[in-house]
């Protein structure tokens, strides 16, 4: 592709490889066409927050918009595994823990909300003698609450993250073991029927921090604050990815051992892609239990779990909007397709899932690219701009691909 | 950082031994490297040289003693050996591909930045970065992806990599090994010109290279040193011929 470019565009001011030592040395700074594109992110960003907290609200029945608001929630535990398995390279099967966690915090939360001060959950009187664990009193208090969201999956991810990864645990065993953390959660919950509502979950809220649920103005709300997340951690992770830190965990991804060898210890670099990745997945949990009114084992286990993951390969892993977008696109083919095919529609999925990564391995998102690459080097032949700058744009697009999976 | 050393940096290796079930890959090694010259390490397949490097830089255990600025190397991991000033390159290049050039040696450059400032987007090229690209000769490359580069490139790019983390001590493995000859040289005075003020040991087979560049030799053999001296020394050692230099050597007597 390279030598296409030079051979149809004028005279290139970066030097070829075998000319290098006789051009004169080029501006370092990244070149504008780089820095637009950069920004670029930003532009499309601004897109789909119209998108999300204009257009759809004012469009979709309030039925639609609360799927909506359930892909968000779901989106947002989609970009945490971008970052964590896009970008660090981190085969994580196990995020529904962590979406459970932020989910069961809001939902105890809600929980005692509903039965008054003082009050006990429906279900501890129903299945148990009608006394509350008094690990359960904390969640009273809505600051806590909030706290507890983004505490404890920092603390818990930190945790196993150190134990995982300082041990160079990676690739198919890194997968293995997050996913059988998922099992675990899930026979947890179901085991504690009298704490955790076991099999049933937590159900019935009736307010979200005072506000009431069956107000529709409070269901759009709870969206727009679903919505907006998702745009904020957008902006978070496009910075992230420019940074300096970004650089450094696709490094790492690419190679580890390399890694070692600049003075980085590489368990460092992915544990703080798998701790913002669990946050992220707790946050998406905990904006799920208002807008889907239930959090049950089914929402966390392991199977919850790689359809998260489902979502982000679509989209395409390595990209910004890929896992977004995926999550969306699978939250909303899950529903239509079983409002129409009731006991097939999971076929369809599977189909496509199997399409997607055989056809098009970095997800849908690296058409797009591909496309871009294509249409520069054929329709514009009498380019201005540098051959320089056409290869660390198509550099760009390549890298969104990981060299190999996990 | 190197000023207060003043030429004195070295690394004092005693009976240094890695034993892997029985096999002793490395057997009692002592070697002392020091600053300001290339120490080429040399000897025939299987002699314990990409070993003893490995258990320099920690990834695998050796037993014995590795001194360098009053630091065990042994009892030390990975990457602490590096942030003590010691870098390495491997048989195969390793650079990162999919990112350019520049950001390579960004990356290398990196190990002292603190966790904050790596939250914020490159927006100048450092100064160390700015001459090591200078010093590689890959300039006009900065923004091409390194998976672009040719093999002599990638390996120069790595030396670049060793340059801006402020290596003091480089272990160089078979750098020029699929080089053309104009890169060989190119090679050789690009370490001539390092050198100065740093260690360089060298990992080679290519005698030519070995008798242009190398100010000191040490031979390895099964894993123990076999003889050690400047390239005129070891050449006329008779069990360096034996081992090493066989078949040369008895080309030479019929000959």
């Amino acid at each position: 592709m390279t030598s296409t470019a030079t051979e149809t565009s004028g005279p290139p001011d970066a030097a070829e490889p075998e000319t290098s030592d006789e051009q004169p040395s080029k501006s370092l700074t990244p070149s504008l066409a780089r820095r637009m594109s950069s920004y670029g992110s930003l532009v499309g960003i601004a897109i789909l927050a119209f998108v999300l907290l204009v257009w759809a609200p004012s469009t979709l029945t309030s039925f639609r918009l609360g799927n909506l608001g359930r892909y968000c929630a779901m989106a947002l535990a989609s970009m945490g595994i971008g970052l964590a398995w896009g970008r660090g390279g981190m085969l994580v099967l196990g995020q529904g823990v962590f979406f459970g966690i932020g989910g069961y915090a809001m939902a105890m939360h809600m929980k005692l909300e509903a039965a008054g001060p003082g009050g006990v959950p429906d279900f501890m009187t129903l299945y148990g003698d009608g006394t509350m664990p008094g690990w359960w009193e904390p969640f009273r208090s809505g600051p806590f609450t909030v706290f507890a969201i983004i505490a404890m999956p920092a603390v818990v991810s930190f945790v196993l993250g150190y134990a995982i990864l300082k041990r160079r645990v990676k690739g198919a065993y890194f997968a293995i073991l997050t996913q059988a953390m998922a099992v675990a959660f899930s026979t947890l919950l179901v085991a504690t029927i009298t704490q955790t509502g076991g099999f049933n979950g937590l159900n019935s809220f009736s307010t979200f921090f005072g506000h009431n649920l069956f107000d529709p103005q409070v269901q759009k709300n709870v969206y727009r604050l679903a919505a907006g997340l998702v745009i904020v951690f957008l902006v978070i992770l496009w910075q992230l990815y420019r940074s300096r830190y970004g650089e450094l965990l696709l490094a790492t991804r690419d190679g580890e051992e390399r890694i070692r060898f600049l003075g980085y210890d590489p368990a460092n670099v992915k544990l703080v892609a798998f701790m913002v990745a669990a946050v992220m997945a707790s946050i998406g949990g905990a904006l799920f239990v208002p807008i889907a009114g239930i959090i049950s084992p089914l929402d966390v286990d392991a199977s919850a779990s790689i359809f998260l993951l489902a979502g982000v390969a679509l989209g395409g892993r390595a990209s910004l909007f890929g896992p977004v977008l995926g999550a969306i696109a699978v939250g909303y083919g899950r529903s239509t397709l079983s409002e129409n095919f009731p006991t097939q529609w999971s076929y369809f999925l599977g189909a496509l899932f199997i399409l997607v990564v055989l056809l098009l391995p970095g997800g849908v998102a690296s058409l797009w690219p591909m496309l871009r690459a294509r249409w520069s080097s054929s329709s514009e032949p009498s380019r201005s701009s540098s051959t320089g700058d056409d290869a660390v744009e198509s550099g760009d697009a390549d890298r969104v691909a990981p060299a190999a999976t996990s | 950082m190197t000023a207060s050393f003043l030429g004195q940096d070295y690394l004092e290796i005693r009976n240094l031994t890695v034993d892997f079930d029985g096999f002793k890959a490395v057997d009692g090694v002592d070697i002392t490297l020091h600053q300001g010259r290339l120490h080429f390490l040399i000897g025939p397949n299987g002699a314990g040289k990409t070993t003893l490097v490995d258990a320099l830089t920690g990834l695998v255990s050796g037993t014995g003693e590795a001194t360098f600025r009053h630091h065990d190397l042994l009892s030390m991991r990975s990457h602490e050996i590096v942030r003590l000033g010691i870098g390495r390159t491997f048989q195969t290049a390793s650079v990162f591909e999919q990112l350019s050039v520049l950001e390579n040696l960004d990356i290398a450059a990196g190990l002292h930045r603190s966790a904050l400032r790596s939250l914020r987007a490159r927006r100048t090229v450092p100064e160390p970065v700015e001459q090591a690209l200078d010093t590689i000769g890959l300039t006009a490359l900065a923004h091409r992806p390194a998976g672009i580069l040719a093999h002599g490139q990638k390996q120069w790019l790595e030396i670049g990599m060793l340059l801006v983390q402020d290596a003091q001590l480089m272990f160089l493995d078979e750098t020029v090994a699929g080089m053309s000859g104009d890169e060989r040289d190119e090679t050789g005075e690009l370490l001539k010109r390092i050198v100065a003020d740093r260690t360089i040991v060298v990992i080679e087979h290519d005698m030519e290279f070995l008798r242009r560049y190398a100010d000191f030799v040490t031979v390895m053999h099964t894993g123990t040193v076999l003889a050690e001296g400047s390239v005129a020394d070891v050449q006329a050692d008779q069990r360096v011929q034996e081992v090493y230099l066989g078949t040369a050597t008895e080309a030479a007597t019929h000959g």
